[in-house]
């Protein structure tokens, strides 16, 4: 056991955990941020992703011994009252079915916006690939990240 | 609900399964006797002694108001909630225990179903606040737990809405009419002239009013309605319309609780190493370098199920300790040597052909007209195919999990993302060998259902556990688990013969069947296939056609069976379909028109059922009928631009129409094949389910069938090797991206009829219109699934 010191949504967190403890873990069921979902443990599905100094990362492939002083983000820090254009436009577009890849949909379509803020349909598809829905949302996945990304514009 | 004595996992009884030959089984004869039969109790509970003892009001609800429903406070620990119990307790009116009204006018509507994205926790509550009049932005949405007091929560045959429609807006206009006869009462006027409209009654006549919540009190002393009449339909408010998703802030900001994030104080995490096959046993094990894995505390050997394991726990050796991957680095240390057993014999493989050789030859008949031998031997051309689709899994997005914690006083509360909570608190208190009122089930949301969760082996197993090392414990599953051990949909073959005329027109028909039944998962020396699971698109082919002949061949099973969304329908839909693309492609004729041809004139088939519908519909006021199959592919081929479209090199399109579940539902794909590849370019869904109460949960049902659809048709397929599943996760067993999926276009029939279901229907004709759109494109027929090309 080791002690680190992770950066959570700007919150530091003190954290005595195995050297090759996945992140993802950490989060879960030490910390207790349950919004990174644990979907297959192999990197596949994207259902555990975060974002590692902004960049989208699959919590399930990082060990805590290799974060260092990268800043985390998970789906509780992407906005302060849950009003992130993204989650609005989740919200209008009624995105979710069963919900439970959406924080690692959102997190990935957050940080495409920053590199992308003018996305392609290409782009999206691209990008959003990487993560996987058994419900099938993907229509309305690509459709509110155009509208998302209409009102980062404005 | 009845038990065995004999020790059989489940209430086979209930079920409709003889527990000694199986051969009854249907799945859905539960939804018959539990569902329509049943009706909603009304009671009036607002007496606060009633209330007390009431499940709602004691147990722990965790579940908060419209638009937070699911979320923990500030962490998901589930025992920390509860503020809304009490309001909901404090309310002054409950006319029954679905609703709750309290003094400040909020309105509190018990979802009893189970949500797994379906859209029930967004279409149920509108539903009774629109019998109501209730404002929807005032309506809080509370969770039940499993209980019989709610009448049938067995999430499965999508007949949430179907089953119950009526049932709900009782329990919203019995609220509605208690409210009007106490405003009357209170001004002394007849309650017919008294008029309720969104939270307020009215007497227009003298110009009074008032609030809701200020009529709670004096409506909870007013007789209970037996029957009151509902509103009429031009004044539905939320019924038919978009109404917003329940849940959508809660996950969108990842504050919605699914099974997977119940935290209860003092909780291990535990994960079961099963035996690779059903029915195997443990010879030996070794856990010493498992109990030197940081974070491991122990490891419980489960006792092994049989070779017909029902929803009973699987067994194993489970691995008990600080943190989930502590749990999983423990399994990854574990030594076992395990006799496989008979199961150890089976090979996908060598199994299909033996489903393969028992379609070739006659078969039990389950529906026969007229003498399709003899039309054969009469026809001017005859065609035959043989299909088939393999195992498929699940694979919700959320593994199988669940909480238990054994108490000292005998009792067992679990937490779980299950379909049917009150299946589940039978089958763990009868693995507990405790009385049924000893275990509560609060149902989570889930990350998924698909009809996997229907089955409590996973809620079992965390009872045994905590019960061993008494402490809540959380079960995980890993994906391997999830794909290696769930109860697979069945493989199966299909051979179908079909006799023309000189002019084209099929005047014989020939369609045999052979897959494993569900039955066998409950008993042993299944061969055949249930009436029930028969009559999910084979037995009900709707085509006019004089000869026919519906068989049904032998299978046994080696794996555990079970039902997978749209179940039986997935395997004859597609072959059916197929198999009617070719018809048409052998006579030259368009496939949609050769189609209309098939299904005949518009007519009712109800005849097709002496007794009841397969689906327990209501038949007399909703026939089975192919005026709905006809309008529904006609739509769909005109929305479509079907034979106006001018379709390039290797684009092609394809047409398929079925009914299930109460309702009909038409796909028209169009494709484009190149470099010996398909990519769907795309879809055209209509869908008639009679009357429908959240268009959009509706339209994202018809989305999310397609998905699904085109994921098995593409990708879907699970083999075994010495009785064990080859495949472990997503990198080989792999779900449709979003690059794959086509541009998408939903109709919805505008119907006065009852409703239908919506969960399922979407799906089975998914991958017939996708392999008629190839044949198509590519003059050649798709036989197998997945799809490989010629």
């Amino acid at each position: 056991m080791a002690t680190y010191v992770l950066t959570v949504n700007g919150v530091e967190h003190s954290v005595e955990a195995e050297p090759k403890m996945p992140l993802l873990w950490v989060l879960r069921d030490v910390i207790g941020l349950t919004g990174t979902k644990y979907g297959c443990g192999i990197g596949q599905c994207g259902s555990c992703t975060v974002l590692l100094n902004g960049s989208p990362g699959r919590s399930c492939q990082r060990s805590i011994s290799s974060i260092g002083d990268e800043r985390i983000t998970t789906i509780e820090g992407l906005s302060e009252s849950g009003d992130h254009p993204l989650q609005v436009m989740w919200d209008e577009l009624n995105v979710s079915q069963c919900g439970f890849c959406q924080p690692g949909q959102i997190l990935t379509a957050f940080a495409m916006l920053r590199s992308r803020p003018n996305p392609t349909d290409a782009d999206i598809d691209r990008e959003m690939s990487r993560n996987l829905c058994r419900c099938g949302t993907y229509i309305r996945i690509k459709e509110a990240i155009k509208q998302a990304a209409g009102l980062v514009e404005d | 609900m009845k038990k065995i004595s004999n020790g059989l996992p489940f209430m086979l009884e209930a079920l409709g399964i003889d527990p000694v030959t199986g051969t009854k089984f249907d799945p859905f004869t539960h939804v018959r006797n539990n569902g329509r039969d049943s009706r909603t109790v009304i009671l009036n509970l607002s007496r606060r002694s009633f209330l007390k003892t009431s499940a709602l009001a004691g147990g722990s609800v965790f579940v908060l108001g419209l638009g937070t429903g699911f979320r923990a406070q500030d962490s998901p620990d589930v025992m920390e909630t509860g503020t809304r119990e009490e309001a909901v307790s404090d309310s002054e009116f409950r006319p029954n225990v679905f609703v709750a009204l309290h003094e400040n006018g909020d309105v509190f509507i018990v979802n009893s179903r189970s949500e797994m994205g379906q859209g029930v926790r967004s279409s149920i509550p509108p539903l009774i606040a629109d019998e109501m009049e209730a404002d929807l932005e005032r309506v809080h949405v509370l969770q039940a737990d499993g209980d019989a007091m709610y009448g049938d929560q067995n999430t499965d045959g999508s007949t949430s809405i179907r089953n119950f429609f009526d049932d709900w807006r009782k329990a919203g206009a019995t609220a509605r009419v208690m409210l009007v006869s106490a405003a009357a009462a209170d001004w002394g006027v007849p309650a017919e002239e008294c008029e309720a409209e969104n939270h307020v009654v009215y007497h227009r006549a003298s110009g009074r009013e008032a609030a809701y919540g200020d009529l709670a009190r004096m409506a909870a002393e007013q007789p209970v309605p037996e029957d009151p009449a509902f509103k009429p339909r031009e004044k539905w408010r939320y019924i038919g319309k978009e109404i917003r998703g329940t849940d959508n802030r809660d996950i969108a900001t990842g504050k919605a609780v699914y099974g997977l994030d119940v935290k209860v104080p003092g909780m291990l995490y535990a994960s079961v190493e099963h035996c690779p096959t059903i029915g195997g046993t443990l010879i030996s094990y070794d856990a010493a370098e498992t109990l030197k894995v940081p974070g491991v505390r122990e490891v419980v050997s489960l006792p092994l199920a049989s070779a017909s394991p029902g929803f009973g726990s699987l067994g194993g050796l489970a691995v008990v300790a600080e943190n989930t991957w502590a749990a999983f680095q423990g399994r990854e240390k574990l030594i076992a040597e395990w006799d496989l057993g008979d199961n150890a014999s089976y090979e996908s493989a060598a199994y299909r052909e033996t489903l393969e050789a028992s379609v070739k030859a006659p078969g039990k008949v389950i529906r026969k007209t007229g003498d399709e031998a003899a039309a054969f031997d009469s026809a001017a051309t005859t065609i035959e195919a043989s299909y088939y689709v393999p195992m498929l899994a699940h694979t919700p997005m959320e593994v199988p999990n669940a909480t238990a914690w054994f108490k000292d006083d005998g009792s067992c509360e679990c937490w779980a993302p299950t379909q049917d909570a009150q299946g589940a608190r039978a089958t763990v208190a009868q693995t507990l060998e405790i009385e049924e009122s000893k275990v509560t089930i609060h149902i989570t949301l889930l990350g998924g259902g698909f009809g996997r969760k229907s089955k409590p082996d996973f809620i079992c197993e965390a009872a045994l556990i905590s019960r061993a090392v008494g402490a809540p414990v959380k079960v995980t599953w890993k994906r391997e688990d999830c794909i290696q051990f769930d109860y697979f949909h069945s493989p199966s073959a299909q051979y179908l013969k079909a006799g023309f005329d000189e002019d084209g027109k099929a005047v014989s028909w020939l369609h045999r069947t052979a897959f494993p039944s569900i039955s066998s998962t409950f008993a042993p020396g299944v061969k055949y296939a249930s009436e029930g699971e028969l009559n999910l698109g084979f037995t009900t082919v709707p085509y006019d056609i004089p000869n026919m002949s519906c068989e049904n061949g032998e299978a046994i099973a080696h794996v555990r069976i079970g039902w997978l969304r749209s179940v039986c329908n997935i395997h004859h839909s597609f072959a059916i379909n197929a198999f009617a693309g070719e018809m048409a492609h052998s006579v030259g004729r368009d496939q949609v028109e050769y189609l209309l041809e098939l299904l005949g004139p518009s007519r009712s088939l109800n005849d097709m059922f002496p007794e009841k519908g397969p689906y327990g519909e209501n038949l007399e006021e909703a026939p089975y009928h192919t005026g709905r199959l006809r309008a529904v592919l006609e739509r769909a081929a005109r929305e479509s631009g079907w034979g106006s479209q001018a379709l390039g090199p290797g684009e092609g399109m394809g047409a398929a129409v079925h009914y299930s579940f109460g309702s009909y539902v038409a796909w028209v794909m169009r494709v484009k094949v190149e470099n010996n590849t398909v990519r769907v370019v795309r879809a055209d869904g209509v869908i008639d389910c009679g009357t429908y109460v959240n268009a959009d949960r509706v339209r994202a049902q018809m989305e999310g069938n397609l998905v699904f659809g085109l994921t098995l048709a593409f990708n879907g397929r699970i083999t075994a090797t010495n009785g064990s599943i080859n495949q472990s996760n997503f990198h080989n067993y792999r779900l449709l991206r979003m690059e794959q999926t086509p541009e998408t276009h939903i109709y919805l029939t505008e119907s006065e009829m009852i409703p239908g279901g919506v969960g399922e229907p979407g799906l089975p004709p998914v991958s017939p219109a996708l392999t008629n759109a190839i044949l198509a494109a590519t003059g050649s027929p798709v036989r197998e699934l997945p799809v490989r090309l010629a």
